[in-house]
């Protein structure tokens, strides 16, 4: 009696699972040819809106700078600038002036032609409507004349060497003097892609012009997916539903892709993962209290422990693809012994004090390393795991009420705006301030001298320990190619990808 | 009736009312704001000022509760200074999506755990009752996201048969969509049905117990017989109860699946909404949420009396 029961309940059980499993025979995925044509890539940080111009952080400029936005001139993979817009430019003898041809045939994807007024509307802007901070280095800029269509002159207060490599970021991105209405959500640029779709959160669905004033991308249709979550990503490039991880926030999954179907890409970028310290106030006001630290640490010891050794020692707030890029990292060598003894000179043995962390999976791995380091030499951190951003920018970075945190400074040539008197960590600038000025306005040999001076004068004062470079870590599927090693700009160019 | 009616509609307005308050002072005290965490590490306090301003935070927080609640009455969430979008379509988009996963996984339980429970009841005292209790124990213990971890090891990674991610609009591809719902839901039910599983088993023995089961199998009805004529509407009330107590709970903690699966729902758009401390959508979206529960929890109270006579008949 009971056995025909039984099984008229597996049947029902083998029926629903034969039901899934039906679905999934009834689909199959766009086949090779379809792939060929496209490429998706996973990132992390996704945009909340499409307008850099008002908001930070580099998840904007990254999927929209050189893909759909152009600037007069880019940065290639090796830090060299190169044309972008501009064909050509001349620097006057005073080197106050700058006269730039444009490219001709340049259309927005509007379909308005690009002209000068267009350049001058869009630099203009910067100073006048632009809410990102980062708007201050157009400051330089004293006047913007347009003798013609494809000309444009724009005059600067005074020299400077660091204006026309800031003029590759995102403040030097031209707009469409009509293109302005709706930032946020409409991108009208030059580039060799427009924004097909924009699903918030989830996706950007770029598609190549026809259009478009220079090569021809590979590549007709490139989707960027963000993903919350590392192994997510990693679980959909294995199966085959992504293409490329661009920058794998778990590196310890790396080694997982060590077949001959993936490559593994690790090259620089221009974040300097730095253990900043409250030169201000507090416990590491005291120099000498900084210099226990920066003899306490194994930073070697850090990279392996906290990101699987993927990244670079730096010993500096300047990553080695910077013109003015210094080994520096044997200013402070690991000495427990010595930290030990400035930690008794300082007077702070077994002294606690504040370590605010944002939750980030770098800077928690972080963190507990160097807590433990510190332990070591008779620093006791009391750990406070801060919400990124929200509650670090408002705690740690506008109220300085932290003596130590750990973060990834990641805006190209940050050093001066990291290591100023107002800044979060109160280094004082009084020595470095002058020499900035200097180098700037200077030639660019002085330019370069000065600025490696100020970078080891910075380290020489143990204002924070740069702890290492943040790798560029790609995961990519084999036969891609055109994946820049290293991050220079903050954008991710897309019209070099291909498949091969 | 109308007393019923009328008393139901006051605590339905009063409870929105309580949420939209509670969630308006929350998320004023919370530490961070907009504008800080748009500009980000460049920002100078200028420039924070400033943004403030265009996001209009320098308003009063009464001015700012009172412009929310005048444009939520007219149906209209207001426009994210965040995001620069309008909030009601990305509320409505994403809150199909969660509802497709949330009532399909609830369905899948039922289904799963219904069968499973009684048959547990009935076989109680055999091997595969204990198992099964022991199953739906373990079920219980299992976080959703590990289920949707281990799902994906099986049936992605190593099979093949489903995405790994992602979510398709049933309007973009009906295969597709089937097949990218599979696993998020099933991770989903899994939990679910095992809770639910135990419930169900403890209703049917109660009913099992009861004496008008003992007088049908006097009669001469078979055990089975008995349960399913007499006894299945019995049991049915507590797990309705517990069914849509998860189905509330789920409508918020699909979140974690939500980001594991990449899946555009309202608990993904919450998170994101806190984390840029966009404070109009985080109300829009809790409002919203409160509605729904509300209105699930109506319709439970509305099965009760269809399901089970005496409470028709008593009020």
């Amino acid at each position: 009696m009971k056995t025909p029961r039984v099984s008229s309940w597996m049947a029902a059980v083998v029926a629903s699972s034969l039901f899934l499993a039906g679905c999934s025979a009834g689909a199959s995925d766009s086949g090779e040819q379809a792939k060929k044509d496209s490429m998706t890539i996973a990132f992390t940080a996704e945009p909340v809106n499409l307008d850099f111009t008002s908001t930070s952080g580099i998840a904007i400029p990254e999927a929209l700078m050189e893909n759909v936005y152009e600037s007069l001139v880019r940065v290639d993979g090796e830090g060299e600038i190169q044309p972008g817009l501009a064909e050509d430019w001349d620097v006057s003898e005073d080197r106050k002036t700058y006269t730039f041809q444009l490219q001709k045939g340049v259309k927005f994807s509007n379909g308005a032609d690009l002209t000068s007024e267009d350049v001058k509307f869009s630099y203009e802007r910067v100073q006048k409507d632009w809410k990102n901070a980062l708007k201050s280095k157009m400051d330089v800029v004293d006047s913007i004349e347009t003798p013609d269509d494809l000309t444009v002159k724009i005059s600067l207060k005074k020299p400077s060497n660091t204006w026309l490599f800031n003029m590759t970021s995102l403040v030097g991105a031209v707009f469409d003097t009509e293109g302005t209405d709706d930032l946020a959500n409409e991108a009208i640029g030059t580039g060799p892609f427009a924004i097909e779709k924009f699903s918030r959160g989830q996706s950007i669905d770029f598609a190549a012009r026809d259009d478009y004033w220079g090569e021809k991308p590979a590549v007709n249709k490139v989707q960027f997916k963000y993903f919350k979550d590392a192994v997510s990503a990693s679980n959909a490039l294995k199966s085959g539903e992504i293409d490329v991880v661009s920058n794998l926030q778990a590196p310890e999954l790396a080694g997982e892709f060590q077949s001959g179907d993936y490559q593994i890409i690790s090259g620089t970028t221009n974040g300097e993962v730095v253990l900043s310290m409250n030169n201000a106030k507090g416990i590491f006001k005291d120099k000498k209290a900084r210099e226990a630290v920066m003899h306490a640490i194994d930073r070697k010891a850090v990279l392996d422990t906290a990101w699987a050794g993927y990244g670079e020692l730096i010993g500096s707030m300047v990553p080695p693809t910077d013109p003015y890029y210094e080994d520096l990292t044997k200013v402070w060598d690991y000495d427990p012994a010595k930290a030990k003894d400035l930690v008794r000179e300082a007077g702070i043995e077994g002294e606690t004090f504040a370590f605010t962390v944002p939750n980030l999976p770098y800077a928690k791995a972080i963190s507990e390393i160097v807590s433990a380091q510190l332990a070591e030499v008779g620093l006791k951190a009391d750990i406070e795991t801060q919400e990124f951003p929200a509650v670090w920018l408002d705690k740690t970075f506008t109220e300085h009420q932290f003596d130590m945190s750990v973060i990834n400074h990641a805006e190209p040539r940050d050093i001066l705006t990291v290591f100023s008197n107002d800044y979060y960590i109160g280094y004082d600038d009084s020595k470095t301030k002058k020499i900035a000025e200097k180098a700037d306005t200077g030639t660019e040999e002085e330019y370069v001298s000065g600025m490696k001076e100020i970078a080891k004068t910075i380290t020489e004062d143990a204002a924070s320990d740069f702890l290492f470079l943040f790798p560029n870590l790609v995961i990519a599927k084999s036969d891609v190619a055109g994946i820049p090693a290293n991050r220079v700009s903050d954008s991710f160019r897309i019209a070099d990808l291909s498949w091969n | 009736m109308i007393t019923y009616v009328a008393s139901r509609a006051i605590q339905f307005v009063l409870a929105l009312i309580v949420a939209s308050v509670v969630v308006f002072a929350l998320m004023s005290i919370l530490p961070g704001n907009a504008a800080q965490v748009a500009l980000g590490t460049n920002a100078t306090p200028d420039a924070v000022a400033a943004l403030e301003a265009q996001y209009g935070l320098d308003q009063p927080p009464i001015i700012r509760y009172v412009n929310w609640v005048v444009g939520m009455l007219g149906g209209d969430f207001g426009t994210s200074y965040v995001t620069g979008a309008a909030i009601t379509p990305v509320i409505v988009g994403s809150v199909q999506v969660t509802a497709i996963l949330v009532i399909a996984a609830i369905v899948l339980a039922i289904v799963i755990a219904v069968p499973l429970g009684t048959f547990a009841a009935l076989e109680q005292r055999n091997w595969i009752g204990v198992t099964i209790s022991a199953l739906s124990q373990i079920g219980i213990a299992v976080p959703n996201f590990l289920a949707a971890i281990i799902l994906v090891i099986i049936f992605s990674l190593t099979l093949g048969w489903f995405p790994s991610q992602g979510w398709m609009a049933p309007v973009e591809g009906f295969g597709g969509f089937l097949l990218r719902l599979v696993l998020p839901v099933v991770s989903l039910a899994l939990v679910q049905a095992a809770i639910l599983t135990r419930y169900v088993r403890s209703a049917v023995l109660d009913v099992m117990r009861e004496d008008y089961i003992r007088t049908a199998r006097a009669k001469g009805l078979t055990r089975t017989k008995a349960l399913f004529v007499h006894g299945l509407r019995n049991a049915a009330i507590p797990v309705i109860t517990v069914a849509g107590v998860q189905l509330a709970t789920l409508l918020v903690g699909a979140v974690i699946i939500e980001q594991i699966f990449v899946i555009p729902g309202i608990g993904s758009e919450l998170v994101r909404a806190v984390a840029n401390r966009d404070l109009v959508t985080v109300q829009g979206i809790v409002m919203v949420l409160v509605l729904l529960v509300l209105i699930i929890n109506l319709i439970v109270d509305v099965l009760y009396p269809i399901v089970d006579p005496r409470i028709r008949n008593a009020s």
